[in-house]
C-alpha cells in the first residue's frame, strides 16, 4: 500500500515527506523501545511508536525504516523534524493509539515485519 | 588487486560522554561511508546497529571514546575504545534484561538491558574487554562476502 493510503487510513498529518506519498509499505513494526526496534525490525517496514526524540530518527536511519508513525498525538521536536528532513524519512503523526493504529492498518492488509519471536533475544 | 583497491578503508571518530544529542551522529556516518563503498546493504544495517548500539553505550556510560572503522576484503571491523566506568561483571552486563540505566537512558528509548546482546546478535565475531575505573573496548567483525 501507498504511504498516502496509510496516511487516509489513519487520519494523519504528514510531519516530514509530502514527496514520499507514493512509497509502498507491506510490513510495520510497533515499539517505545528501540532496542526492541533494533532488535525486531525489519528494513522498508512502517515503524509506529509514541516515542517522539532524535532517537527514533537515528534508529530509523540504522534500519532503513521506510516511515515513522507517531501514535497517540504525539507531536516531535523540532530537532527531531530537522533530523528526520536530513535524513529523508518520513514521519505521521495520528491520533489514535498503537493498538488502534496498528489494528487499522492491519485489517487493511499491512503485517508485522514478523510474526513472533523466536528467542528472546530475537532474529531468526 | 581490484578487490583491495575498491574495499580498504579506514577511519576514526570521536564520541563524547554525555552528550545525548549526539548519539547515532557517528553510526550514522559509518551508515553513508559503507554505503558509498558499495557493502551490501544487510551488511551496512548490520554494522550501522552495532556502532548506533554501541554509541548509546558510551553516551550513556563513558567519558569519551575512539571508533575505528576498518573495512577490508572479507569484514567490515568496527572497534568502539572508550574511557570510563568499566564494566565490574561482563556476564552480568551480557545478560539481556540486566541494565544501569538512569532516566535519561530511558527517555531516549534505551536501557531495557539489550545493547550488548544487540551487539553480539548482529556481530559475527564480538569481543568485549573491560577495566573498571578505566574503560571498555568492543571489537565487532561482520563478514562481508567475498568477491
Amino acid at each position: 500500500m501507498k504511504l498516502s493510503e496509510v496516511r487516509d487510513i489513519l487520519d494523519a498529518e504528514i510531519i516530514v515527506g509530502e514527496d514520499s506519498l507514493d512509497l509502498e509499505v507491506q510490513t510495520a513494526f510497533g515499539a517505545d523501545l528501540m532496542s526492541d526496534v533494533l532488535a525486531f525490525a525489519k528494513a522498508g517496514s512502517l515503524l509506529l511508536t509514541g516515542l517522539t526524540n532524535t532517537q527514533v530518527i537515528r534508529t530509523a536511519n540504522v534500519l532503513d525504516i521506510a516511515a515513522i508513525i507517531l501514535v497517540r498525538g504525539k507531536k516531535p521536536s523540532s530537532e527531531t523534524i530537522t533530523l528526520a528532513s536530513e535524513l529523508k524519512i518520513p514521519i505521521l503523526a495520528t491520533k489514535y493509539i498503537l493498538f488502534e493504529t496498528a489494528g487499522r492498518l492491519y485489517m487493511k492488509g499491512i503485517v508485522g515485519c514478523l510474526p513472533k519471536v523466536e528467542t528472546t533475544s530475537g532474529r531468526n | 588487486m581490484g578487490e583491495t583497491k575498491a574495499n580498504l578503508y579506514s577511519e576514526s571518530f570521536q564520541i563524547e560522554g554525555g552528550n545525548f544529542n549526539s548519539a547515532g551522529i557517528v553510526s550514522t556516518s559509518i551508515k553513508s561511508i559503507l554505503k558509498k563503498l558499495g557493502i551490501p546493504g544487510d551488511i551496512v544495517r548490520k554494522a550501522a546497529i552495532v556502532s548506533y548500539e554501541a554509541e548509546i553505550n558510551v553516551v550513556s556510560y563513558a567519558k569519551k571514546a575512539v571508533v575505528n572503522l576498518t573495512v577490508k576484503p572479507g569484514a567490515v571491523l568496527i572497534d568502539v575504545i572508550d574511557e570510563g566506568q568499566g564494566i565490574p561483571n561482563i556476564d552480568l552486563a551480557m545478560q539481556e534484561g540486566y541494565s544501569t540505566a538512569d532516566h535519561r537512558i530511558r527517555e531516549m528509548g534505551f536501557g531495557a538491558g539489550m545493547g550488548l546482546c544487540n551487539i553480539k546478535n548482529y556481530s559475527d565475531d564480538f569481543h568485549i574487554a573491560s577495566e573498571v575505573g578505566k574503560g571498555t573496548h568492543l571489537k565487532m567483525t561482520i563478514q562481508t562476502p567475498s568477491t
